[in-house]
């Protein structure tokens, strides 16, 4: 057998490598600890009685049915358990005058949305906990729903919460005039309107209302029986919910540990302090016994947190050369009846990202947030910033349509250059690094777009029954979350930093504790990487711990993209500790200075000999710790807590060609390129996937998907049957593709992933349905662009919009793709 | 309560339920299978997805007595002397899963899929998964496992795990 001279000098790097996950092995065998699965001695199950009404006051529960069944153990009310007392926490008060209502665990006197609890029934089963819940008889007063935001808005509308006075949660604005980072958006467009250089294009979309629908549905186990409360839970954020139910209950936090074990996806959807979380906890702390709550599909399509649903007044100015002069956003986000742990902020993350990759010079933003009786709104994937990518990206569709350019030239010539980083944008944001003209060149060439345009000239000529349409979308987002700084100036109830431990274990194994909470995206095998690289260990001698309190006390858990750029930093700072603590060891072991010696593949060398030791022999030594040096610890094991400088700003362009069938009005996928900048990759099979899942989420909100509502505010997709996630065969392969601009604000140079496919597209796809069928005098569809709602705009195409649908979600005149000359005045601006 | 003798993953259980109780409660909760898991009450997800008989089926839409007298197949049985079923193998090797949720059902229906059709086209892949939902993947990598599973199942290329206990199984050992 042959040996390399020297193995130890050519490590083979394992950042870069499509390394296969370490986290499959129990997933594809069925060896998984999922909430659901847990099994304790004496387990109790529950059930939760929910209103039908969206809104009625609470006369009167009669439990006395569902007690005389064999196998219960208790029903209460909200009262029983003091879950009307609680409030649910909001973590993020937008405003110093933020209207906030008190949200219970359980409704007390009045429901505010349609499947509120109301009751919690208690079993030795879960089926004998739901057959009791069926019984248990609640006598409600109807009160009006609150469903269209606009008429929510009305003086005299009825109130969600009287108490509050108004249904308006809280207004924010930005105006980069005010701010100093450009002039004023309300001038730049008035000065337009009089220039017959330039044009003024107005337009409103709708973000209709998702569910992030991750697979595991809720579960939550409590045990009480031990000294410190243990809680199980299917979410995203361990640490930020145990700190939660502290402060939310007046529990003591070191009596507390919340472990979430394998957790099946989140997507936004498990970033919440949910009230059957604390319902369970009341319950098991009532009886002193283990509780357990799983959700079944159809609660938490109904109860589980929303996502996106707003309302987009967009207004831009133009030189009739294709230069923007202004741009002003005004939208309303419906939050539904109460706030979630970060519901709030998610339209203001889009005040950051409507200016997206263009140099705007003028910019206003203005958010109205409103209270309906509706399911509440908070994170979904991308979680602001998808709405806003939609909105500026539809609008420069709608702006180069009527300036008569190509889409593409008018984004070409108003995006930032590649030399101009780093760039300062018109809200305040600081761009590192880019460039928007070589992923787009690679898509553009990957796509074969002048290719696709000539077989759409052909088809259009020819008359087919198919249409080909080809749509753009080129998007950054900031990643990364977050400047614990910016967080502060933005009034959210926490940092941004994030926090890793490795322990150096006495036969060289290493164990990295990090503060990060996966579900799915792979921190285990992309961390085991980045540690292998750092310390010179292997790969396999790696194992990374998370989501339990108890090992890992200090995080802020996993959500906006910040994985690694945040808690990959973080695990890296952590080993230069090791290396650091170790240094002095390894000179004292090799009787060397500390300045003659260098690290490199895991190794101490004395430089220019070939006396050297590794770092694993040191964790041996510090652990015999027989001879080690005066005045320091035998221990190399570190902590470390990084706060990053700056956002990232992953960035791509996306084109998306659907071919609509003009007679049944049905959208099929026929070619998506996505070529994205998310800066050094870990791992690569890890990436694409999450582009493929993020694409898929994004697709499905052009075409498939939108929770809807009966004029009663009873929720009509309530099921997997009616809220319609698109399947295999709805899909197609796509072509991704990565262009590399390193970040430059973090030492791995990453921006994250998580979220750019659903970020992006979303528009690209809408735009290429209607650039299907604009040629037939369509001028918008609302989403999700269903065969129904297409085959409507084409039949009604001559002269109104494709809005021949039951949503309620526009008022006259909207969206009829008028430039503000010949539109109706007044109510957009 | 009515009595059901079944074979699970192997091994032969025989058990009391109630009537109502559906087979993929009967396998998580009296024999302990939580490999096999529930994400929605209506049978669209196909999370649950286990072969009965050798037939892949969606066990919340089963009732436990159905199975009275069946062969029961779960995810849990599908790895022999180590070994994994070359469809386990093709998931891990082409990155067709992420949280792993949908993972067991997915991979059960499309052993079934093979079955039916040992080399079948993408289209074919897709219309054939088409009843299980994923909401991480995209399907893009369980579209390419299940093709690159069918190259190695194909004859010559390796027995199946399926046909017998002992026999090797094509890219085995994770």
């Amino acid at each position: 057998m042959t040996t390399t001279e020297n193995p130890a000098d050519a490590p083979v790097k394992e950042i870069g490598r499509d390394r296969r996950r370490k986290e499959d092995r129990r997933l594809i065998t069925g060896r998984t600890q999922w909430t659901d699965n847990k099994a304790l001695t004496g387990l109790l199950h529950i059930a939760i009685v929910r209103s039908p009404f969206a809104h009625a006051t609470i006369k009167g529960i009669d439990t006395s049915a569902a007690k005389q069944l064999p196998g219960i153990v208790g029903v209460y009310t909200a009262a029983d358990i003091g879950a009307d007392q609680v409030q649910l926490p909001c973590a993020w008060p937008v405003t110093k005058d933020m209207r906030s209502p008190q949200r219970p665990a359980l409704a007390g006197t009045r429901v505010n949305f349609a499947g509120e609890g109301v009751a919690v029934v208690v079993a030795r089963s879960a089926a004998i906990a739901k057959d009791a819940a069926e019984l248990v008889e609640v006598d409600y007063d109807e009160l009006e729903p609150v469903l269209d935001m606009e008429e929510a808005l009305k003086d005299g509308a009825t109130l969600v919460h009287p108490e509050l006075g108004t249904n308006s949660n809280a207004q924010w604005v930005f105006d980069s005039g005010e701010a100093g980072s450009g002039g004023n958006a309300t001038e730049a467009i008035s000065k337009a309107e009089s220039d017959d250089d330039q044009i003024v294009v107005r337009r409103r979309f709708r973000q209709q209302r998702l569910v992030p629908v991750f697979m595991e549905p809720r579960s939550t186990v409590v045990d009480p029986t031990g000294e410190q409360l243990v809680m199980w839970s299917s979410t995203q954020v361990p640490h930020i919910l145990k700190t939660m139910l502290a402060l939310t209950l007046g529990l003591p936090e070191h009596k507390l540990r919340v472990i979430a074990p394998d957790v099946g996806g989140g997507f936004g959807g498990k970033i919440a302090v949910a009230p059957e979380e604390v319902v369970t906890l009341l319950v098991s702390q009532k009886l002193g016994k283990p509780v357990k709550w799983t959700e079944t599909r159809s609660e938490s399509l109904l109860t589980a947190h929303h996502g996106r649903d707003q309302i987009q007044d967009l207004t831009m100015s133009v030189t009739k050369d294709g230069t923007i002069t202004g741009l002003d956003v005004k939208l309303l986000a419906d939050m539904g009846a109460y706030l979630g742990l970060v519901g709030p902020g998610v339209p203001i993350l889009g005040a950051f990202m409507f200016n997206a990759i263009y140099k705007i010079p003028s910019y206003r933003f203005d958010c109205t947030n409103v209270f309906t009786t509706k399911t509440l709104t908070d994170a979904y994937r991308g979680a602001g910033r998808p709405e806003a990518t939609f909105g500026i990206e539809r609008l420069m569709d709608e702006v180069a349509l009527e300036l008569g350019m190509e889409p593409m030239e008018f984004r070409k010539k108003n995006w930032i250059k590649h030399d101009e980083f780093p760039f300062t944008t018109v809200s305040t944001l600081t761009y590192d690094t880019g460039n928007y003209e070589a992923a787009t060149d690679q898509a553009m060439q990957m796509f074969d777009y002048d290719g696709l345009r000539k077989e759409q000239a052909e088809r259009r000529k020819r008359g087919d029954v198919k249409q080909l349409g080809i749509g753009i979308s080129t998007f950054t987002e900031m990643c990364g979350l977050a400047p614990s700084r910016v967080l502060g100036s933005l009034d959210y109830g926490a940092g941004g930093w994030e926090t890793a431990a490795i322990r150096m274990l006495p036969t060289g194994k290493v164990e990295v504790v990090v503060g990060v909470s996966p579900h799915g995206q792979g921190h285990e095998t992309a961390f085991s990487q980045i540690v292998a690289d750092q310390l010179g260990v292997g790969f396999d001698d790696v194992e990374i711990l998370h989501g339990d309190t108890q090992s890992s006390y200090r995080g802020l858990d996993t959500y906006g993209s910040r994985s690694l750029a945040v808690g990959g930093i973080a695990v890296v700072k952590a080993a230069e500790k090791v290396i650091e603590k170790a240094k002095p060891i390894a000179a004292h072991m090799l009787e060397a200075s500390e300045g003659d010696l260098e690290f490199a593949a895991g190794k101490f060398s004395v430089k220019g000999t070939d006396k050297g030791v590794g770092i694993q022999d040191i964790a041996l030594a510090v652990f015999a710790a027989h001879d080690y040096p005066e005045g320091i610890e035998p221990d190399i094991d570190a902590h470390a807590t990084f706060d990053p400088e700056n956002f990232s700003f992953p960035h791509g362009t996306h084109l998306s060609a659907v071919e609509v069938d003009t007679e049944t009005g049905f959208v099929s996928m026929y070619k998506y390129v996505c070529v994205d900048d998310v800066g050094n990759v870990i791992n690569p099979l890890i990436v694409e996937g999450q582009v493929h899942g993020g694409l898929a989420q994004g697709i499905a909100q052009a075409l498939y998907e939108e929770a809807a509502y009966d004029d009663q505010g009873t929720l009509l997709s309530g099921t997997l049957v009616d809220y319609t996630l698109p399947s295999a065969a709805d899909l197609i392969s796509f072509d991704t593709a990565n262009t590399t601009t390193a970040s430059t604000t973090n030492p791995l140079g990453v921006k994250g992933v998580g979220e750019a496919g659903t970020i992006a597209s979303t528009p690209a796809v809408v735009n290429s349905v209607l650039d299907a069928i604009r040629h037939l005098g369509v001028k918008d569809i609302d989403m999700p662009t269903t065969p129904y709602r297409v085959w409507s705009a084409i039949q009604n195409a001559s002269g109104t919009s494709g809005r021949a649908d039951e949503a309620n979600v526009a008022s006259p005149g909207a969206g009829l793709g008028s430039t503000a000359r010949d539109m109706p005045e007044g109510g957009n601006l | 309560m009515a009595r059901i003798r079944t074979t699970v993953d192997g091994l032969v259980y025989e058990d009391d339920v109630e009537p109502r109780m559906l087979l993929v409660q009967y396998l998580r909760e009296r024999l302990g299978k939580t490999g096999t898991v529930i994400g929605c009450d209506t049978s669209n997800c196909g999370a649950c997805t286990v072969h009965l008989d050798g037939m892949s089926v969606k066990s919340c839409s089963v009732l436990a007595v159905q199975a009275n007298g069946a062969e029961v197949l779960t995810i849990e049985g599908l790895e022999r002397d180590g070994q994994l079923h070359p469809v386990q193998q093709a998931f891990h090797d082409n990155h067709a899963l992420q949280c792993g949720y949908c993972t067991p059902g997915m991979i059960m229906q499309s052993i079934d899929l093979l079955g039916d059709n040992p080399d079948p086209t993408e289209h074919e892949v897709r219309e054939g998964i088409e009843g299980n939902l994923c909401r991480c993947t995209g399907y893009q990598n369980i579209v390419r496992a299940v093709q690159d599973a069918a190259t190695k199942m194909k004859p010559g290329a390796a027995p199946t795990a399926e046909a017998g206990a002992k026999q090797t199984v094509a890219g085995g050992g994770a």
